[in-house]
């Protein structure tokens, strides 16, 4: 009464990778947007955006993303939006990531030595040109390896949305291991498949860490 | 209550009454000090004295607690929007360079008179490398800062500063951060500024450089001005003890 476990079952759980993939670019392009935003003003002058910024990121990096999934997931079925797995997961990891981002851009705004800034101010410049042609370029640099570090753990936190029933890697592997009752071919592969995804990526960024080294040690 | 006392609007920079804290320490103690225009001066002391502090609140790099601060006849007054005014027409020279390490030599000067001044990328171009011959270095326009000497990224810097046609200069400790070897090239560069009538503050420990081209020279401790004079009268003849001793200290 099990099916096997066939070309088209792998077929099946290879192809869902497509979904892990694209939700992982909606979640760290929207993380990518947020985070700018969240760094932004938590090295703000202005306290009450500094405040607002910190608790976003308290909130969000103090509860479990299981916790923040099933909260978006309800709250918008709740609010009469539907339930609409697309943009519970995308919206519930978006948060997510800028929270995490902001964190660690700010890390790498506060990097740049406050000369530069002080020397921004000196020769007149506006916030908004200190920023983008002084201070960002410097972050940019060193944010370069923690970013790509986190978009692994983006990667694979995208498994959770498996639990609200959004079809991508993990969730097409219970599926088939529901079929064919083969948890540990079916899962083996699941995590192959991540590994695949996120092992390049991994050294990608020590390589990055290793050249950035480099280029700070004088 | 402050003192209306009509300016004289031939000063560069005057400060009157200032203080400052840094939370509970107090790092500037009612300073009071009227720079001409075209005047240059020296400020010494011992570290801690507050001179860089003196010097940074011109350009509000330092805010101050109470005092007024007048620019090229523009007021600073706390939480005022004078501030980018004034930065406009004083130039500053750092310790550390604080040369943008990601820009070349020649975008380095090129950045703010194009973002703040408004001048075209051609003009810009045409402006930074006048300066940078001024400075000597004219043939490093295409290098990233760290390629250079000490000493050139330094004239480097004070080519950017005077690309903004700033009519005050602040020099904070221009040659602490250099090897020996190469603070009479980033001084010469200073002596040629001021020999064409460049209003300077200077803070530094080079007395040779004082006595060549200051006009005044001050002398401050625990964050007062405890004396000012020419360098004539202040080297020979220093009427203070604390100037006394820091004196005799360094000389040696």
């Amino acid at each position: 009464m099990f099916r096997s476990f066939g070309p088209n079952e792998v077929l099946y759980i290879v192809s869902a990778v497509q979904w892990t993939l694209l939700l992982s670019a909606i979640a760290f392009a929207g993380g990518a947007v947020g985070g700018m935003a969240i760094a932004l003003a938590r090295v703000s002058t202005t306290k009450p955006l500094r405040y607002a910024a910190l608790a976003f990121i308290r909130v969000f990096q103090g509860t479990p993303l299981l916790m923040q999934l099933f909260l978006v997931y309800f709250g918008l079925s709740i609010m009469g939006v539907g339930i609409n797995l697309w943009v519970a997961a995308a919206a519930a990891l978006t948060l997510h990531a800028s929270a995490y981002l902001g964190e660690i851009w700010r890390g790498c705004i506060e990097a740049v030595p406050s000369g530069q800034s002080e020397a921004s101010y000196a020769l007149g410049l506006k916030y908004r040109d200190r920023m983008r042609y002084v201070v960002l370029p410097q972050a940019a640099k060193i944010s370069v390896a923690p970013t790509v570090g986190f978009l692994v753990q983006l990667i694979k936190a995208t498994s959770l949305t498996s639990i609200i029933g959004f079809v991508e890697l993990t969730r097409a592997g219970q599926i088939i291991n529901n079929a064919t009752f083969q948890p540990l071919t079916v899962f083996s592969l699941v995590a192959a498949v991540y590994f695949i995804l996120c092992w390049p990526l991994s050294m990608w960024a020590r390589h990055l860490e290793g050249r950035f080294a480099v280029a700070t040690t004088r | 209550m402050s003192n209306a006392v009509p300016e004289n609007t031939d000063a560069a920079v005057v400060m009157r009454d200032v203080d400052k804290w840094y939370d509970s320490y107090h790092a500037l103690t009612s300073i009071n000090l009227t720079v001409a225009r075209g005047e240059k001066i020296v400020v010494c002391g011992p570290s801690g004295s507050g001179k860089s502090t003196l010097i940074r609140c011109i350009n509000q790099l330092e805010t101050i607690r109470s005092g007024t601060i007048t620019v090229d006849g523009i007021e600073l007054t706390a939480g005022g929007d004078n501030v980018d005014k004034i930065r406009r027409e004083v130039g500053m020279v750092f310790q550390q360079f604080n040369l943008f390490p990601h820009m070349t030599v020649l975008e380095n000067c090129m950045l703010a008179p194009i973002k703040v001044r408004g001048v075209s990328k051609a003009e810009a171009e045409q402006t930074a490398r006048r300066y940078l011959e001024r400075v000597r270095i004219p043939e490093q326009a295409e290098k990233y800062p760290a390629q250079l000497s000490g000493g050139q990224q330094q004239r480097v810097a004070i080519a950017r500063a005077l690309c903004m046609n700033p009519k005050i200069m602040l020099f904070d400790e221009p040659t602490s951060a250099l090897d020996p070897e190469m603070v009479n090239e980033v001084l010469d560069t200073m002596i040629d500024l001021a020999r064409e009538g460049m209003t300077m503050l200077v803070v530094t420990h080079e007395m040779g450089f004082a006595r060549k081209v200051a006009d005044r020279v001050i002398f401050m401790d625990k964050g007062e001005i405890v004396e000012i004079g020419e360098p004539e009268s202040f080297f020979s003849n220093p009427q203070n003890e604390r100037t006394k001793t820091f004196l005799g200290q360094i000389a040696h």
